[in-house]
């Protein structure tokens, strides 16, 4: 197996773990959990190629650190956003909060 | 062979890394890096216990621990032996595997943020490029460490003093990250090797540290504030108040865990003291050029000392700051005093003569400094409490 | 590949899985934080140095802190319910088909890769890249943040349901 190969089977392997997540658990902290996996996963996969690519470049590398940043703002309003549906529906389970209206 | 005392440490290395075989140099030369660290930071550690003590006892008129050994100067061995034989407790609500792991992952972090740090002119454990990134990167892992340990005890004056010393932690992150900008934005480096290199100057006998500029001058007070507030020293000790949540997130360790704490605490102070010499007062250089036929790591270790002294006379005097008081100091004074530090400095950048400099640096420092500093003393309104998640 | 890859590996994979399967939350969130501490070291398997200190110093200094602070601000610690049998009947062998499909198509495609992998860029190119070809992409980001805290602030203060308070806030 080449590197590139074994670094992206890993990806992949995460990318579907953190799928699985987002699809099976209720709590939405743990959705959250699960999105910020497959964004991790797809990190992986932007450095990979930039390590081994055909073409040589640094833009890899640099689309990882926006991406981190990103991930970060991501997180801070999705966890505002759990807060502010527990104080709603008293339950941060996304199986409750099933209403349209509040 | 003639022994420098300069280079002597370095020298040795290359002796001991001669008599073994080529295979195993890069092992070895690891080891005898990582040795000494062990070695130097944990007995350290003790003697700062003792002065330390010593000290808060003739701040508050008393003699201090003066049984064993002469003047008392054997109580961290018998300290130590104590807290060895000590039974360990764990509670029984406890969260196993996490209690077990939090000291762990507390003490992790500090040993690993010493590996970057400059001591000497020949002596870097570990050079890299983006040393400084990580020096902080590893000192974030203590904070899940800190939530680690109150979680697991399944008591809520631990919970509550994890909570306290997360949101301390994190708060005091920004400014303490931010007032190093300066410094890194003027070496145009993250390497500290590079950054003590470009202190290393002589003007008029005087050297060029950062901290006899007003930046660096406004900088490190911000990052003596922010490390002891990271460190959880008085005047920051709320998430460890012994007399409101008896000792933190750490009330339900006992034995060896306890100084396991204890150690991760002090090394943690090490490590904030030793990024502070580092970036702002010289690190291993001497402050005046005639002086600089002492060895560069005695200088190193003397500006550790007089740093942890400072941290301790600090200790003695201040009262603890209350939550809101803290809080409202990290957000309106320590990070808009930081950014504003980070204008003074491209201003000291990109202004002509050195008066010049000062003047423009320094107004802007000031002006910052007095706006600021009279949004925190405005007088607050009080209003009845509310209650959000305790309901 | 090395050993160190399959180790680094099998630690990502493993706490990820346990991030997703654990009933605890707290315990999800420090598997996760151990899962991103393993992806840091594949970076840094890649000599990707500066990109894992950045991994270790926004996942696991300030995401997974958040994280926990919402679990516990959310009073999810106590184990979770279980999901439901009919969702997980339908949604894990979606989540394997995903993951197979992906490998697949990995493992099928030729790619084309460089023999002499690239070298990490300093820091010094780095900010330079930052400041000259990405400067806008960089500014965007910036103003992501800054919306992304004045969001979450706004999105979390607690509403103001009695005029008794808005008396108390205005005077």
């Amino acid at each position: 197996m080449n590197p590139l190969h074994a670094f992206l089977t890993v990806s992949a392997i995460l990318f579907a773990i953190g799928f699985a997540g987002v699809v099976t658990r209720r709590n939405a902290i743990v959705v959250l959990m699960g999105i910020e996996l497959m964004l991790n996963a797809a990190n992986l996969n932007f450095i990979a190629f930039w390590k081994y690519g055909a073409v040589p470049n640094v833009d890899g590398y640099i689309f990882v650190l926006f991406s981190i940043a990103i991930a970060a703002a991501e997180s801070a309003v999705g966890l505002a956003l759990v807060i502010l549906i527990y104080r709603h529906f008293k339950s941060a389970n996304l199986d409750d909060a099933n209403r349209l209206r509040g | 062979m003639t022994w420098n005392a300069e280079t002597i440490f370095a020298d040795l290395k290359r002796e001991i890394l001669a008599l073994v075989s080529p295979d195993n140099q890069p092992v070895v030369s690891v080891l005898l890096s990582i040795a000494p660290l062990l070695a130097v930071f944990p007995t350290l550690f003790a003697l700062t216990t003792i002065l330390e003590r010593k000290g808060l006892g003739r701040i508050q008129n008393r003699y201090g621990p003066n049984r064993v050994g002469p003047f008392g100067l054997l109580q961290p061995v018998a300290d130590g032996l104590k807290t060895l034989f000590k039974e360990t407790v764990q509670p029984r609500a406890a969260d196993r595997v996490v209690f077990f792991l939090a000291p762990v992952f507390l003490v992790l972090p500090a040993l690993l943020a010493f590996s970057v740090i400059p001591y000497g002119k020949y002596m870097v454990p570990l050079e890299m490029d983006a040393a400084l990134l990580f020096f902080f990167a590893v000192g974030a892992g203590t904070e899940l460490a800190v939530f680690m340990a109150g979680w697991a005890s399944r008591n809520k004056y631990s919970l509550l003093g994890a909570m306290r010393a997360v949101a301390q932690m994190i708060s005091y992150e920004i400014p303490l990250i931010l007032c190093t900008v300066p410094v890194i934005m003027l070496s145009g480096t993250l390497s500290p090797v590079e950054i003590v290199e470009n202190q290393n100057r002589y003007t008029a006998a005087i050297a060029h540290w950062n901290v006899f500029t007003p930046w660096g001058a406004a900088g490190f007070i911000l990052f003596l504030i922010a490390a002891a507030a990271e460190a959880n020293r008085s005047p920051f000790d709320l998430p460890e108040g012994e007399s409101e949540i008896i000792a933190g997130y750490y009330i339900e360790y006992s034995g060896f865990k306890f100084a396991l704490f204890f150690l991760g605490e002090y090394l943690g102070l090490f490590a904030m003291c030793g990024l502070g010499i580092t970036l702002f007062l010289g690190g291993w250089t001497a402050p005046f050029d005639f002086l600089t036929f002492i060895p560069s790591y005695v200088w190193f270790f003397l500006k550790l000392l007089a740093l942890i002294s400072l941290f301790i006379w600090v200790r003695g005097t201040m009262p603890r700051v209350r939550m809101d008081q803290l809080m409202n100091f990290a957000w309106k004074f320590m990070l808009p005093m930081a950014v504003i530090n980070i204008v003074a400095a491209a201003a000291w950048k990109f202004t002509p003569i050195l008066g010049f400099k000062w003047a423009v640096s320094g107004v802007i420092i000031l002006a910052g400094y007095i706006s600021l500093a009279q949004g925190l003393t405005r007088k607050a309104h009080f209003s009845k409490r509310t209650y959000r998640f305790a309901t | 590949m090395p050993l160190s890859f399959y180790i680094l590996a099998a630690v990502t994979v493993i706490s990820a899985l346990a991030a997703m399967s654990l009933r605890n939350l707290v315990h999800c969130a420090l598997c996760l934080a151990l899962s991103f501490l393993g992806m840091a070291g594949l970076f840094l398997h890649m000599n990707a140095g500066f990109v894992a200190f950045a991994q270790i110093l926004v996942y696991v200094g300030a995401v997974a802190i958040l994280i926990v602070f919402a679990i516990l601000l959310t009073r999810s610690a106590e184990p979770a319910r279980s999901p439901r049998a009919s969702s997980l009947a339908f949604s894990i062998p979606l989540a394997l088909v995903v993951g197979a499909i992906l490998i697949n198509a990995i493992s099928s495609t030729n790619l084309p890769f460089s023999a002499n992998p690239a070298n990490a860029p300093t820091v010094r190119e780095l900010g330079h890249a930052l400041m000259t070809t990405h400067v806008i992409p960089l500014e965007v980001i910036g103003l992501l943040l800054t919306v992304a805290l004045l969001g979450a602030i706004v999105i979390a203060l607690p509403e103001q349901t009695s005029s008794a308070q808005k008396g108390a806030v205005k005077s």
